[in-house]
């Protein structure tokens, strides 16, 4: 597909300031300065990395499931309790998270997981829960009509037409965990928040930058590679992106 | 066969308890396709949705092929049935093929046999498995979605069909086309079939039984013929509308109504065609056929009356012609187009096998309302001493 000229153009111009911003920062010595961080940005980027990975699947594992068992019918009462304070539980701040299960759980990598794995839940439990209820009812009268049992429906017809707005929801929960990781150090998770605060509570400008711009880095790539896994896995009739 | 015994559905609401269908009787002979008719809230749907069980019935028995279905596990017994409805129900998450083949694939088919089973139900509905098979849902039309919908129905080869509103949501033109085919699809394979319409022409056109509902109550079961000729009560009259006697038009063939013709020849004089329609009281003219009694043309009783000569000289070209198999609202049809009171009819090779006149037509339909007669008269009677 062609690009309008005015989208070129940009691109052209983001690419060209780049450049030119890149070598500004080279002639002052600032990309040395990043580059002296490079042992500890590996380490942390690691440890980051690790942080969102154990606490993204668990909330994916967790809150999949948990969504689907409150969309079937006989939860339908139980349902909408639940999900009213899961809501309620949106409107925290994932800082608050994290400090209520520092006061749990303690200090180090375990209350950093718990709440990370809180914080992300709930947009997928939600997407889940809300998706596997709008399946249209007549594909699911369908669906019984021609002798599904509820099983073979759930998982032939209603997860795969679900999957979309489910999708939505992973990559809003992981958007919001890769950008709370950072945090975790407050509570002695590790992860490049080490990095930021130290820098901010040091005044060292590049130390702060050597953490902050790889987490910006690692967002847009998770975002990417949840888009890319949607694209793949959403069959393709139901897939908008591949219309 | 489907065979519906005492079947009754009370639902409970906010406002008392609501009877949907009361106390229903009724049997579909194999074979055949039996449509349920009535205005919206007559309980028809209902009761064809409890057969299959999507609506549990409150009281009664369903017998499928003389077997009761109440033991029946719910699954097996919906596999038995082929489900049709009107929102048609695709699954977009799956091709063509994948919906198709569903029900065979869940009763445990070999993927070779399903996929056979597919391809060949798609020829069946009239679209190209070439084309067809490995598009999904959302690349089609609505009439062409319907079609799987009916594919999908038939895949496991069920004795029982279901059909709700089956076309309901298709546009006038494409309903016609899918209706016929249908038709002739079933001419094969002589399912029995239960099908809800709310609209007369089309259960006049695909029922061999009529059943109409109201107010949750099976009010006349009949066929389409006897169902427009008898009308039970001032309900059903009025369901069937005022021009009931024009619908009994499709229900009749030409054959039916087909009376023997004489002909001249183009050798033949004038005087001899004048003779001829005087003879059978023809009004305005003798059909004229070539050796091989093929209707060529016609020559009128004034330019018989007036003119000398032969036949084959002073003959006017035929308007239209008729097929022993065409329905008479065709045939009424061409007459009002042509300005004509009669048309031959013809074989396939075009050879003459009678004629249809508008005489015939009216004295057909005329003589099964006959024994309406003296009811009527007596009701009119009533009507006027009161």
């Amino acid at each position: 597909m062609k690009k309008p000229a005015f989208t070129r153009f940009a691109y052209g111009l983001a690419l060209v300031l780049m450049f030119a911003l890149g070598s500004l920062a080279e002639q002052a010595g600032i990309l040395e300065e990043l580059f002296s961080y490079r042992e500890d940005v590996v380490y942390l980027v690691g440890q980051h990395i690790e942080l969102v990975l154990i606490s993204g699947s668990l909330a994916i594992l967790i809150g999949v499931p948990l969504g689907t068992v409150l969309s079937r019918p006989r939860f339908a009462k139980m349902a909408e309790t639940a999900m009213q304070t899961l809501n309620i539980g949106t409107t925290i701040p994932t800082l608050a998270i994290l400090a209520l299960s520092m006061s749990l759980l303690g200090i180090g990598m375990l209350p950093a997981v718990f709440g990370l794995c809180i914080a992300s839940l709930l947009p997928i439990v939600r997407n889940t829960y809300t998706g596997l209820l709008e399946v249209p009812d007549h594909l699911k009268e369908a669906a019984s009509g021609i002798g599904m049992t509820p099983m073979q429906m759930l998982i032939r017809v209603e997860l795969p037409n679900a999957l979309f707005v489910i999708f939505a929801g992973i990559r809003t929960a992981l958007a919001i965990n890769v950008g709370t990781v950072p945090l975790a150090f407050l509570i002695g998770g590790g992860g490049l928040g080490e990095l930021i605060f130290t820098g901010i509570d040091l005044d060292e400008p590049f130390m702060m930058l050597a953490g902050a711009i790889p987490t910006a880095i690692l967002a847009i790539l998770v975002d990417i590679a949840i888009a890319i896994l949607a694209f793949m896995i959403v069959p393709k009739g139901v897939n908008p992106l591949r219309a | 066969m489907i065979r519906i015994d005492n079947l009754t559905k009370i639902f409970e609401t906010p406002n008392g308890p609501v009877t949907a269908a009361d106390h229903i009787n009724m049997e579909v002979p194999e074979g055949e396709i039996c449509v349920l008719l009535g205005p919206s809230g007559c309980g028809k749907t209902t009761t064809l949705k409890m057969i299959n069980r999507i609506i549990p019935s409150t009281s009664g028995k369903i017998f499928i092929n003389g077997e009761d279905t109440t033991g029946m596990n719910t699954v097996e017994l919906r596999r038995n049935i082929g489900y049709v409805i009107q929102q048609i129900g695709l699954f977009p998450n799956m091709t063509i093929e994948e919906n198709i083949a569903i029900v065979p694939k869940l009763l445990g088919w070999d993927a070779n046999r399903y996929k056979a089973r597919a391809k060949e139900l798609l020829e069946l509905v009239a679209l190209d498995p070439s084309i067809f098979l490995k598009r999904y849902p959302r690349e089609l039309s609505g009439g062409q979605q319907q079609r799987i919908g009916v594919a999908r129905a038939l895949a496991a080869d069920p004795p029982v069909m279901l059909m709700d509103e089956p076309f309901g949501a298709i546009d006038p033109i494409n309903r016609e086309v899918i209706q016929d085919e249908f038709l002739k699809m079933q001419q094969e394979l002589r399912k029995t079939i239960m099908f809800v319409s709310h609209d007369i022409d089309e259960a006049v056109k695909m029922a061999d039984r009529i059943a109409i509902f109201r107010g949750g109550r099976l009010v006349q079961y009949d066929t389409p013929d006897d169902l427009l000729a008898h009308p039970v009560d001032d309900f059903v009259e009025s369901f069937v509308g005022d021009d009931r006697a024009l619908k009994r038009l499709r229900l009749v063939q030409v054959s039916q109504v087909m009376e023997p013709v004489t002909t001249v020849s183009p050798g033949d004089s004038l005087k001899v065609a004048l003779e001829r329609i005087e003879q059978q009281g023809y009004s305005h003219a003798i059909l004229m056929v070539n050796e091989r009694n093929q209707p060529i043309g016609y020559v009128s009783r004034s330019v018989a009356q007036t003119t000398n000569g032969l036949c084959g000289e002073h003959y006017f070209g035929l308007k239209a012609d008729t097929r022993p198999e065409d329905d008479l609202r065709k045939v009424a049809s061409l007459m009002f187009n042509h300005d004509t009171t009669w048309l031959p009819c013809t074989d396939e090779h075009g050879v003459l096998v009678g004629q249809v006149t508008q005489r015939g037509i009216t004295h057909y339909l005329g003589a099964t309302y006959h024994r309406d007669a003296p009811v009527s008269l007596a009701q009119t009677l009533q009507q006027i001493s009161a």
